[in-house]
């Protein structure tokens, strides 16, 4: 059996093998210097994620000369979800990690598995609505990662020009819009479902409509008194997806197509309308520099112009585990410190472009951003913004994924998946123990 | 006649067998060569412009060299596995076969049930966390020993059937005990199944992405397996990079085949078979 | 071999292993007589195989009761069953899961078999036929699958492509629910079916080849020595061929979850995939549940078919 020690002489072995530019610190276990504390910072996999960490850690390790901090990745989605509570139960998180604020927060049990903030110096300077998603009446447990996005449509305004076509401020509007764009031959709504997660737009960024049309629907989504099947405002999200799917409007390729073949055929005028989170704006500036200004966005248009807005997603948030202790807690509790100061900003704008505002008092966003985080500003400014209902309910199942590709797919019909989600939430408000479930 | 089956059916199974099996295995190492443009044209075509060389710096580099650690961390893994499931499921086959007792019904029952059961991941996790071996490499060669076990000692015990009793005999006489017994005398005459097991237990370890992702969560710990998951979100643009992984991680268990080769069948032929 | 003593030790042995303290003579035992099959052997196995797998699957029936975080459990008597099966995807996961099984333990068996009486037969390149049949096993079931998504994309796709070379066009293998299913089990059958040679071959090698020269002298065709010879003295390989491969399709996961997830939607689900996300999920409680009702459906099926396997040969 392999003790430790026969491990690390093999590992030491193999590394000597190396040329000597692999040995990076912490490539293989960490190597404690004298006086310096090692902390390691936990975050998704997404492309934008790691190079804002990383331009973060950097930052930060300038300015602390005394605290090494290791980036580390962690696949996304409902398999990083799993990742996060198996190492949060066994006492495995590192110092550091980067998690969603809202429902997705609160299915961790953060009143005994994080460490509360309230007391940081910071708290003052964020924003309050980003202070009831990272935590709650008794306390908050973490600070901004990254800056505000929005679950919006993107779309060629290049295309647009050429078509001669407006920004939809109505459903009927969009499609409108929509067909006349598939008329011209390209496909007038981009669809990923080789990923599946990007199919939930339709409904998840239809919810400033919902709002409007219901305005306590949060609440009593919470109770258990209203669900997705239950109301007509609620339901017209995955309505629209069916709509969508039945008219044709989608790309050829939408079954097995990734959401970066969805970036190209939007940045290439292939597609004209892409609904998703703006954030992977900043990947589209990688790899279609040019077509960037070419980029704008538009919130998910309901029925009723005149509440026509858009619906924006909280940052996620950096948050210490309750089994982090002594230096490193200190350590740990500088870095958040830092990622959630002005400074901290810029290291992440450096890292990758952001799409929106930091809700921290202070931080500016780069000279130049791209013409969509214009766009999400104006909303913004106008105060036609609503966050996303994880934000404002602890409830959220962890199908809706699978049932949008359905519905998009045309293999389920819109009321049906509506009422299956309503199902899979319900298993997810007992296991929280919520009233009324 | 005889000379049409056996040149033409051996030309035509030649032709039949590399459409469907060489094909795909051509394809990964086509892409793995391409550059990321033209891998990405998904194409089954010669690369106009080799990239082989960057490609496998770049799949190395990746993460901080973690594909190395990988390796290291896969080969302790399967290594240690198998060296147990060899010792302790041959202990269990010998004196199963060797010795009759109101155990064996039970035993047997044991056997087929860690064969049918699926295992139970969470409270195994459970377990794992409470003797403090969860997400330790230990605490996973261990699982992957009991996963294991079950068919292991079904080869085995059906192997030792053809060994007479006589050898065991004679060993006794000569005044040694139950442990010299065993491992001077039988497990060497045991080596024709004990190859068949390594093989096919290191094939399965080596390859097993889903009791690492379980029991030893955490980048240091990647197995090999897990490399390809991750670069698979990692990598969704990047086909040479990700055919360039599955590559490279397939050719130590082509290497342990092709050296075992002769010798797989013939555990098997007295292992398996008469179960 | 020549030792005198040797004779007579069938018996001996028999009575040293039935009776606990046997007491005939034993030249150079001296002390006291032992077993040299000593119980005690069964215990390093005995400890790992219970402490990590027959403990936590009692445990799991515990756990399946409760709803658990992980930090504390909540008993909460049958719901867990009763949530599963309500499970919309259930109904669906149930009968791809047989179908699943179902399909790929036949096609290997029937596959497996042919190709073992073709590569054990006067065929030219048998050595490296035997190998390539084989290669597909050695590779990662997470790789096969990444590969085959790639061959099988339907939009610019390998696979796909060669088809339309010759004016067919091939279907959304893994994209339309109606294929998804059957493109994995294919693919599961490639990956699988050298094993089922491999163990074919094995069986078949160890016929005395008198029993074919008996035939032949009789005048019995191929057909006549398949039905007659091969098939009753191979039944044992055909036996280990079945119920492992039905035991692998009805707890197959890896290469549903890396070629589909189950998708699109819910259409390949197989019941280890929906445990898996209702793991995923955190849902451990659930989750757990599922195992135990997998565990059951497993046994279910195979335990009678061993059963009959088994006793299949005893008649013989």
């Amino acid at each position: 059996m392999a003790r430790p020690r026969t491990r690390a002489l093999i590992a030491a072995a193999a590394l000597a093998a190396l040329p000597l530019s692999a040995c990076s610190a912490g490539s293989l276990g960490s190597s404690s210097e004298e006086g310096v504390t090692a902390i390691t910072l936990l975050v998704g996999n997404a492309e934008e994620n790691v190079l804002a960490a990383e331009a973060v850690a950097e930052a930060f390790e300038a300015e602390n000369t005394d605290v090494d901090v290791t980036v580390e990745t962690r696949p996304g989605g409902t398999e990083g979800d799993n990742l996060i509570k198996t190492r949060l139960a066994t006492g495995d998180m590192p110092e550091v990690f980067v998690y969603n604020s809202g429902s997705l927060l609160q299915a961790l049990n953060p009143q005994q598995q994080l460490v509360d903030l309230s007391d940081q110096e910071w708290v003052g300077n964020v924003d309050q609505a980003f202070l009831d998603a990272a935590g709650g009446e008794d306390g908050t447990y973490g600070a901004p990662f990254g800056a505000v996005q929005a679950g919006a449509v993107l779309y060629n305004k290049a295309v647009y020009e050429e078509l001669g076509l407006e920004v939809p401020r109505t459903w009927d509007e969009f499609l409108a819009n929509s067909r006349a764009a598939r008329d011209s031959g390209r496909a007038g709504i981009i669809q990923t479902y080789g990923e599946t997660w990007t199919s939930q737009l339709f409904v998840l960024g239809d919810f400033h409509n919902v709002l409007a049309a219901e305005p306590d629907f949060p609440e009593r989504y919470t109770a258990n008194q209203v669900g997705y099947a239950t109301s007509p405002a609620a339901l017209r999200g995955f309505e629209h997806q069916q709509e969508a799917f039945e008219e044709g409007l989608f790309n050829e390729n939408f079954p097995s197509a990734l959401y970066p073949d969805g970036l190209a055929l939007l940045a290439e005028g292939e597609g004209v309308h892409f609904p998703i989170l703006t954030g992977v704006v900043s990947e589209l500036a990688q790899s279609f520099p040019d077509a960037i200004d070419d980029i704008g966005v538009f919130g998910l248009p309901g029925d009723d112009a005149a509440t026509n807005g858009i619906t924006v997603w909280t940052p996620d948030a950096a948050y210490i585990p309750a089994t982090t202790e002594g230096a490193e807690l200190d350590a740990a509790k500088r870095l958040v410190a830092f990622i959630a100061s002005p400074a901290g900003c810029d290291a992440q704008s450096e890292g990758s472009l952001p799409t929106g505002p930091y809700p921290v008092q202070g931080c500016e966003l780069p000279e130049e951003t791209p013409a969509a985080a214009d766009d999400i500003q104006v909303y913004l400014d106008e105060e036609r913004a609503t966050p996303a209902l994880e934000f404002l309910s602890p409830v959220k199942g962890p199908n809706l994924e699978n049932l949008t590709v359905e519905v998009g797919s045309g293999i389920r019909p819109a009321d049906d998946a509506a009422r299956l989600y309503d199902e899979d939430v319900a298993k997810q408000a007992q296991q929280l123990g919520l009233e009324g479930w | 006649m005889k000379a049409l089956y056996r040149w033409g059916g051996g030309a035509l199974a030649i032709v039949v067998t590399g459409v469907v099996f060489i094909v795909p295995f051509v394809f990964i190492l086509l892409t793995a060569m391409k550059t990321r443009a033209e891998a990405n044209r998904l194409e089954f075509s010669w690369p106009t412009e080799m990239a082989v060389v960057q490609n496998f710096v770049e799949v190395l580099e990746t993460r901080n060299y973690i594909l190395v650690i990988a390796f290291i961390n896969s080969t302790i893994l399967t290594v240690a596995s198998v060296a147990g499931m060899v010792v302790l499921a041959a202990m269990v086959a010998f004196v199963l076969q060797r010795r009759p007792s109101r155990w064996n019904p039970f035993v047997n029952f044991l056997v087929l049930s860690g064969l049918i059961i699926p295992p139970a991941v969470v409270p195994t996790i459970w377990v794992l966390q409470a003797i403090g071996l969860f997400r330790t490499m230990p605490g996973l060669i261990l699982v992957q020993i009991a996963f294991g076990l079950s068919f292991s000692i079904l080869l085995f015990r059906a192997f030792i059937a053809t060994i007479p009793r006589e050898v065991d005999e004679a060993a006794v006489i000569d005044g040694a005990g139950p442990l010299r017994l065993f491992f001077t005398v039988v497990l060497p005459l045991l080596k024709p199944v004990v190859v068949t097991v390594v093989v096919v237990q290191a094939v399965n370890v080596f390859n097993d992405f889903v009791t690492p992702l379980y029991f030893l969560p955490g980048e240091r710990n990647a197995t090999v397996q897990l490399t390809l998951y991750n670069f698979q979100s990692q990598f969704t643009t990047q086909y040479n990079l990700l055919f360039m992984n599955i590559l490279l991680i397939t050719i130590p268990m082509l290497l342990l085949y092709v050296f075992f080769n002769r010798q797989i069948v013939g555990g098997m032929t007295s292992g398996a078979v008469k179960g | 071999m020549t030792d005198p003593v040797a004779t007579d030790s069938p018996a001996r042995a028999a009575r040293a292993a039935s009776a606990p303290r046997p007491g005939g003579p034993g030249r150079g035992r001296g002390r006291r007589r032992r077993s040299p099959y000593p119980t005690w052997f069964y215990l390093p196995a005995a400890v790992v195989f219970g402490v990590l797998f027959v403990l936590p699957t009692f445990a799991s029936f515990w756990f399946s009761l409760t709803r658990w975080t992980l930090f504390d459990s909540e008993f909460i008597g049958l719901d867990n069953f009763r949530l599963f099966f309500d499970e919309p995807q259930l109904v669906t996961g149930l009968r791809n899961t047989v179908v699943y099984a179902v399909l790929t333990s036949g096609a290997k068996v029937v596959l497996g078999m042919l190709l073992a009486l073709f590569l054990t037969s006067q065929v030219a390149a048998r050595g490296y036929l035997r190998s390539v049949v084989f290669f597909p096993v050695l590779v990662s079931t997470i790789g096969v699958g990444i590969t085959f998504q790639v061959l099988m994309d339907p939009f610019g796709g390998f696979i796909n492509e060669a088809l339309a070379a010759v004016g067919i066009e091939g279907p959304g293998w893994l994209t339309d629910p109606r294929w998804a299913l059957y493109s994995v089990a294919l693919v599961d059958v490639w990956k699988g079916v050298g094993l089922a040679t491999l163990i074919f071959i094995a069986g078949i090698v160890t016929i005395p080849r008198e029993y074919f020269e008996a035939a032949r002298v009789d005048g019995a065709g191929p057909l006549k020595n398949f039905l007659h010879i091969t098939l009753p003295l191979a039944r044992g390989a055909t036996a280990t061929v079945i119920t492992l491969s039905l035991i692998g399709g009805l707890r197959s996961f890896e290469l549903i979850w890396a070629m589909t997830r189950g998708g699109p939607g819910f259409t390949s689900d197989v019941i280890a995939s929906v445990i898996y996300k209702q793991y995923q999920a955190g849902f451990y409680g659930l989750s757990t549940a599922g195992n135990v009702v997998l565990f059951l459906l497993v046994t279910a099926i195979v335990l009678p078919l061993t059963w009959l396997l088994n006793r299949r040969e005893v008649e013989l």
